[in-house]
This record gives C-alpha cells, sequence and structure tokens, in this order.
C-alpha cells in the first residue's frame, strides 16, 4: 500500500508544468525593442535623435501629402487653395494624360497603349516564372506583334507580315539545323527577308483591313515612351548581348575582332553621344525626305549601347565557369551549338543574373536621356511642356516626386524579382 | 573607282538637297502640313495646353504663316527643338521655319546660313532683386552675389557690365532656368540675371510677386525672331511678310475681330484693302492667295492681340509692351509698307 505513489510521496506531478511566461522585459515587443532599440546607452541616444528626425520630417511631409489640392486648374488658383502647406498635386490629375501618353497621343485611343500594358504582364510571365503552363509562351512570341499593332495602329497586315518572316525563318532553320547550324542560319535569314519584300506589297495594296488610326512615331510620349524603350531595348539587348559574349570568346578571329572592336567602342562612348548620333547626324546623312523613324533609330541605339554592356556581363559569367565544363561538354560528343545550349549557357548566365539586372534596371532609367534630344518621355514633358506652360511654372516636388515614384515602383519590382529568381536557383555552390 | 561613286552619290545627295530647300512652298502646300520648329517649353512663348495643343507667342507665328500658305492654322506639325538640335533641325530640312526665341546674331546669320525674317521680340538681359534689397539701379549692385546660367551670353554680358561700371561681384554658376529660381528663393544670391522676358515669366511662379523687382538696366541686345534656311528667298519672303502683316495689322487697327468685316465691306484705307487683298496683287506677287495676310490675321490675330494673349500685362506674365511697342508709340515694331 505504501508502495504507491499516492502513498509514499506526497504529490506527483503527472502533468508537465506550463510554462512560465518569460520575464516582462525578456518578452515580446519590449524584447524587441531593448534588443534592436535601446541596446545600450549609446544606441539609445541614436534611437531618440532617429525618431526626431523622422518626426521632422514627417511633420514636413504629411501635411504637403494630405493637404494638398487635386483639383485647382493653375497654380495661383492651387496657392490660393493651400495657403502655404501642402502640394498642388492638381497637377498631376491635371496633366495625368499627359504624363503617361504624352501631348499628341489621340485621346480616344488611349485604351490601346493601355491594354498594351496589361498584356504585357501576361507575355512576360511565362518568361519569369517557369511554373506556368508553357503553352503561355506562344502568347509571349505574339505578343510584340499585337502590341506593336495596337500602340503604332495602321494595318494588322504589317505586324502579320512581320510574323510570317519570323516563322518562315524558323521552319528553314528547324528543317536545315540537322545538316549545319550556320547553313540553316542563313537560310532562315534569306527566307525572312524574302517574306518580308513580298509582304510589303501586300501589305500596301490593301492599307485599311483591320486597321487602327496610326499614331506617328512622334507622337509617343510621356511614361509610355519610357517603357517602350524600356521593355524593347532590354529585350533585344539579352540575345545580342549573349551572341557579342560568345562572339568575343569564339576562336574565329574575324569575328572574335569584330566582337571586340564593337564591344569596346560601344562601351567607350556616352550614351548620349549615341542618341545625339541618331537624332542629329545621322539627320545629314540621309537624304532629305526620307523618314527614318526617330523611335527606331533610338532602339537602335540604346539597344547597341546595352547589348555591349550585357555582353561584358555575360562573358565575366562564361569566365568564371571552371575549364572542366567545357571539357566536360566536349567529352559527351556535343558541337559548340549544342554545348553552349545545354551546358555552358545555363550556368553562366544564372551567374550573370545580378549583373544583367543591374544593366536592365540603368538602361531602363537611361531612357529618360531621350528628353534631351527632344522627345517627350516622362521627364522631357515635365522639363518640357508641363514645367513651361503658364499654368503650372514653378511647380517641382510634386511633378518630380511623381516621375521619382513611377522609375522607383518599376526598377524595384526588377530588382525584387531577381533577387527571388536568385534564391530559386541556388544549387549551393558557394 | 569606288571613290568616285561615292562622291557622285554625295553630289546627288546635295543637288536633291539644294533642289528640296529651293522649293519649301511646294513641299509645304504638297504635305498639307507646315514643320515648324519650336522650343519643347517657354513660358508664354510656346508649351502645350492640358489638351496637348501648343499655344504661345511664337507658336502663334507659326499658326500665321499656315494660315497664309494653307489657309488653315491647324495644319502646323510642331516639332519641338532644344537649343542643342534646333540648327541642325532647321538645316537638315526637317523643320521649315524655326521659330524658337533665337538671337538674331552675326554668326547664325552668316556662318551658320540662316536668314532671320524679322524680329518678333526685342529682348534684353535684366537683373531682379528682392525689393527689401533697396536697390533701384544695377549699377547700386557693387559686391553683389549673381545667380548666372553658364555657358551662356547672358555670362559674358554680365562680366562686361560689371567691368565697363567699374563694380564687382560674386557668381554663382547655375545650369538651368529652374535651378536658378530655386537658389534665387534660396537666398544663395542677390540678384537674377538673364533675358528680361524670363525674368518676368519666373516671378510670375513666385508665391508672393511683388517682393521682387526688375532693375531697369537692360544690358545687352536680344533681338528674338523666327529663322529659316539660307538659300529659298521666296520661302523667306513669306514668313517675313506674314510677320510683317501681323504688326502692320495692329498699327491700321485691323484685328481678328473686324477682320472678316473690313475685307467683305472694304475700307477707305488702301493700305488696309492692298493688305487684306481687296485691291492690288500683293497675294499673287508673293505666291499666294490673295487673302493670305487676312488669313493669318484672322487665325491669330494681330501683333498686338498675340502678344496680349500669350505675354502681356492681363497674363500672370505680365510683360509690358516696352520696346514691342509699334513704332507710333515708342516702341521698336515697324513693319515696311504694303505696297
Amino acid at each position: 500500500m505504501s508502495d504507491t505513489h499516492s502513498e509514499s510521496i506526497a504529490f506527483v506531478r503527472d502533468t508537465e508544468i506550463p510554462p512560465a511566461p518569460p520575464p516582462m522585459a525578456e518578452a515580446g515587443a519590449v524584447k524587441w525593442l531593448r534588443e534592436n532599440l535601446f541596446a545600450g546607452v549609446f544606441n539609445s541616444i541614436l534611437t531618440v535623435l532617429a525618431f526626431i528626425a523622422l518626426f521632422y520630417l514627417m511633420s514636413g511631409f504629411l501635411p504637403w501629402l494630405f493637404g494638398g489640392a487635386w483639383n485647382t486648374a493653375n497654380i495661383r488658383e492651387c496657392r490660393e487653395v493651400i495657403q502655404g502647406s501642402g502640394g498642388c498635386f492638381s497637377v498631376l490629375t491635371d496633366r495625368w494624360n499627359q504624363l503617361l501618353f504624352g501631348i499628341a497621343y489621340p485621346s480616344e485611343a488611349y485604351w490601346r497603349p493601355t491594354l498594351a500594358f496589361v498584356m504585357l504582364f501576361v507575355a512576360i510571365a511565362p518568361v519569369l516564372f517557369n511554373n506556368l503552363p508553357r503553352q503561355m509562351l506562344i502568347f509571349t512570341g505574339l505578343y510584340p506583334f499585337i502590341a506593336f499593332w495596337l500602340i503604332w495602329g495602321g494595318t494588322i497586315l504589317i505586324p502579320l507580315v512581320a510574323l510570317a518572316g519570323f516563322v518562315v525563318g524558323y521552319f528553314i532553320f528547324s528543317a536545315l539545323t540537322k545538316q549545319s547550324f550556320a547553313m540553316a542560319l542563313g537560310g532562315a535569314v534569306v527566307g525572312a527577308l524574302v517574306t518580308w519584300w513580298l509582304g510589303g506589297f501586300v501589305s500596301q495594296a490593301m492599307a485599311d483591313v483591320l486597321a487602327l488610326e496610326q499614331v506617328p512615331s512622334r507622337n509617343m510620349g510621356g511614361f509610355m515612351l519610357n517603357m517602350i524603350l524600356g521593355v524593347v531595348c532590354v529585350s533585344l539587348s539579352l540575345p545580342i548581348g549573349i551572341v557579342l559574349a560568345l562572339g568575343r570568346q569564339s576562336s574565329m578571329p574575324i569575328i572574335k575582332w569584330i566582337c571586340v572592336v564593337f564591344i569596346e567602342f560601344v562601351r567607350g562612348v556616352p550614351l548620349i553621344t549615341l542618341l545625339f548620333v541618331a537624332n542629329v547626324v545621322l539627320a545629314y546623312f540621309l537624304p532629305p525626305g526620307t523618314n527614318f523613324d526617330l523611335i527606331l533609330r533610338v532602339i537602335i541605339m540604346i539597344t547597341l549601347f546595352a547589348s555591349a554592356y550585357i555582353a561584358e556581363v555575360i562573358r565575366g559569367g562564361l569566365a568564371a565557369l571552371p575549364r572542366g565544363q567545357y571539357e566536360a561538354a566536349d567529352s559527351l560528343g556535343l558541337d559548340y551549338a549544342q554545348a553552349m545550349q545545354l551546358i555552358i549557357l545555363p550556368q553562366a548566365l544564372k551567374i550573370s543574373i545580378p549583373g544583367i539586372v543591374n544593366v536592365a534596371v540603368g538602361l531602363f532609367k537611361d531612357t529618360t536621356l531621350v528628353s534631351i534630344i527632344s522627345m517627350f518621355d516622362l521627364v522631357g514633358m515635365i522639363r518640357g511642356p508641363i514645367l513651361s506652360s503658364t499654368d503650372w511654372n514653378g511647380v517641382y516636388w510634386e511633378l518630380w516626386g511623381f516621375a521619382a515614384l513611377l522609375f522607383f515602383v518599376v526598377c524595384y519590382a526588377i530588382s525584387q524579382y531577381s533577387q527571388w529568381l536568385e534564391r530559386k536557383l541556388q544549387t549551393g555552390h558557394r | 573607282m569606288k571613290k568616285t561613286v561615292f562622291l557622285g552619290a554625295l553630289t546627288i545627295a546635295g543637288l536633291a538637297a539644294g533642289a528640296a530647300a529651293a522649293a519649301t512652298l511646294d513641299d509645304v502646300k504638297a504635305r498639307g502640313k507646315l514643320n515648324c520648329g519650336v522650343t519643347t517649353g517657354l513660358v508664354g512663348f510656346a508649351a502645350p495646353n492640358a489638351n496637348g495643343e501648343w499655344e504661345g507667342f511664337d507658336v502663334a507665328v507659326c499658326r500665321a504663316v499656315a494660315a497664309a500658305t494653307l489657309g488653315d492654322p491647324t495644319a502646323v506639325e510642331f516639332v519641338p527643338t532644344t537649343g542643342k538640335t534646333r540648327f541642325t533641325a532647321l538645316a537638315s530640312g526637317e523643320i521649315d521655319m524655326l521659330a524658337r526665341n533665337t538671337t538674331w546674331t552675326f554668326s547664325r546669320d552668316n556662318d551658320l546660313k540662316f536668314e532671320f525674317v524679322g524680329v518678333n521680340y526685342y529682348d534684353g538681359q535684366g537683373f531682379m532683386v528682392p525689393k527689401e534689397l533697396g536697390v533701384s539701379s544695377a549699377k547700386e549692385l557693387d559686391g553683389a552675389t549673381v545667380c548666372i546660367q553658364t555657358g551662356t551670353t547672358t555670362e559674358l554680358n554680365l562680366a562686361d557690365f560689371f567691368r565697363s561700371n567699374n563694380i564687382s561681384y560674386e557668381p554663382v554658376p547655375i545650369e538651368t532656368n529652374a535651378e536658378a529660381q530655386q537658389q534665387y528663393l534660396a537666398g544663395a544670391c542677390d540678384v537674377y540675371t538673364t533675358d528680361a522676358s524670363g525674368l518676368a515669366a519666373t516671378r510670375a511662379t513666385f508665391e508672393d510677386p511683388s517682393a521682387h523687382a526688375l532693375l531697369p538696366e537692360i544690358i545687352s541686345k536680344e533681338p528674338l525672331g523666327p529663322l529659316v534656311r539660307h538659300g529659298d528667298n521666296e520661302w523667306g519672303d513669306i514668313v517675313r511678310w506674314t510677320l510683317n502683316a501681323m504688326i502692320t495689322a495692329e498699327e491700321l487697327g485691323v484685328t481678328s475681330a473686324n477682320v472678316a468685316d473690313m475685307a467683305a465691306n472694304g475700307t477707305d484705307n488702301p493700305e488696309i484693302n492692298r493688305l487684306l487683298g481687296t485691291e492690288g496683287t500683293l497675294g499673287e506677287m508673293i505666291g499666294l492667295e490673295a487673302d493670305w495676310a487676312k488669313n493669318a490675321i484672322m487665325a491669330v490675330g494681330n501683333y498686338g492681340e498675340v502678344f496680349e494673349g500669350n505675354i502681356g500685362e492681363s497674363t500672370p506674365i505680365g510683360l509690358a509692351r516696352g520696346l514691342n511697342a509699334q513704332w507710333t508709340e515708342g516702341g521698336l515694331m515697324y513693319s515696311p509698307p504694303f505696297r
């Protein structure tokens, strides 16, 4: 009887004591505050100072932001409304469409670039996230032609002919690529050119088929122009940059030297010089009356510039690969194109992601340089027409803050995506 | 051999350029639009409004020429140009005329091979000071700090002025007009100097314009006017006489309101009748319709109306006519007679 626990020992717990709450100072918000903000005298002083600074900033910024006027017609009216505090945000509402689309884009057609912008997300999604269905890539392939048709207007036959050229080129390429890569490439280019040449007659003859109102390039403007230039130039300069990087590593001297000279020349020249060449100098060389589209000229120049930088970034990735990878590819009996596609480039590109993103973000911001050659992109719009209208001359903070916000949103999104991609592709080589 | 072909191609291109330049009026008519170079934006002189339509003092000249040549003041393709791209745009034929508050100077007229057809605004470099400084003349500015845009003629004019008056100053170099406004308002300099029209436009944007004064001294001559390429005198004449028609119309009291009436019913003043094409063959001589000047005036108004509507005292910019008044009222606006 006395052997049972209940008799021999006064009390035995048969359940675990619930954990006691930690001392007040070691839990929750207090702990966090103590560890992060008030760990020691010096830190506490800095924290207090930081809060004072923050309060000072916010006490100026918040009334400016929330006390602003949004519905006035010009700066004088606005100043009467806000009475010294608050911002004149009415410039944004008054010139909203101009900031986004420029001064001359027909207002009844604003839905077209907007639709193209929305479709852009659908188009790039399968490229960015490879767990999406691969069929979506078909839309990605069609997107450039749809977007061109939507933004520039005109008959749908022009983008269709352009598309047909690529399709013909692709079929010739895939038919010949078994025999020789170079021959397939040459055949594809010839096939595409012939298709475009023939299709040119068709689209000229039937200029009214499914035609949207045509918008000439010089009427493009606002943030739309920055987006067009940024998206087109980044997506074109990536493949060109890869080709240049491979060319620079090539053992064939002519190809190698062409690539070296191109890269070194373009990298040695400021972008603004290239833009001036595109805008001003080319006009002297072209016969009078020829109208070589200005946006096209600018796209070519920015693409050349960006592809030289991307080529160097990718060359860094190629150089970082161990020699053994190249030898392994050779020992498997892969030819050059296969070795590059299957072994070298996937690894080299992965290493180059931060560099490529860096170039892409820089390039997107560099598109504002076109304001110097009198194109009305977002910055050009603000510097030129808006700040020099009698209505809004003198409103700086609101406009530049808005421009900075738009660019920040895009660039931050790009940077976040690249960090996500790096984490996903990480295979533990570090 | 190759070189010859290349040179030959260049010659042909040059000839083609010459031929194209020699018939600007035909080009404009064939195109149905006037390509007019303007600034990318200058308060009161040229800027698009909220609907994207260009407005301003220089823009009115473009519209008047379009109305005179094509009968339609909206048939203008405005090509925005910066200070750096304006001359190449004109020389390469991208634009038919440039109305971009450009100062008429010897070297631009001769070395750059342009033809200034007249002056639509007599500007000059002036000074703006805060009233509390208590200065009433630029000669009292000894030892002042001056905000000045670098790399412009205003910088040189300023140095000349202070040297010739034997007084000293401290320059604060700045890059753009916007920066200058900020620096000046923040008190980084006592004086801001640039073209007087620019000063007035800048002052109009201040919270309290009445606290700042423009000094009476104008220390340089900046005659601003429209220009065309060398080598097509007929086209130059059209632009020149369209501008003159606007000036003459003000002198004779022809306005956009009464011009239709005057042209329909005729007047007792033979010069008005010649101007409006109801008498004589002036339009034919210049290669245009008889009612070219009437169209121009009807579209934009006479010189005085354009001035008042865009930069005059009733606008926020509030420029006085000053040198730009008619010669009959003590200004320099003086058009040769329509005869």
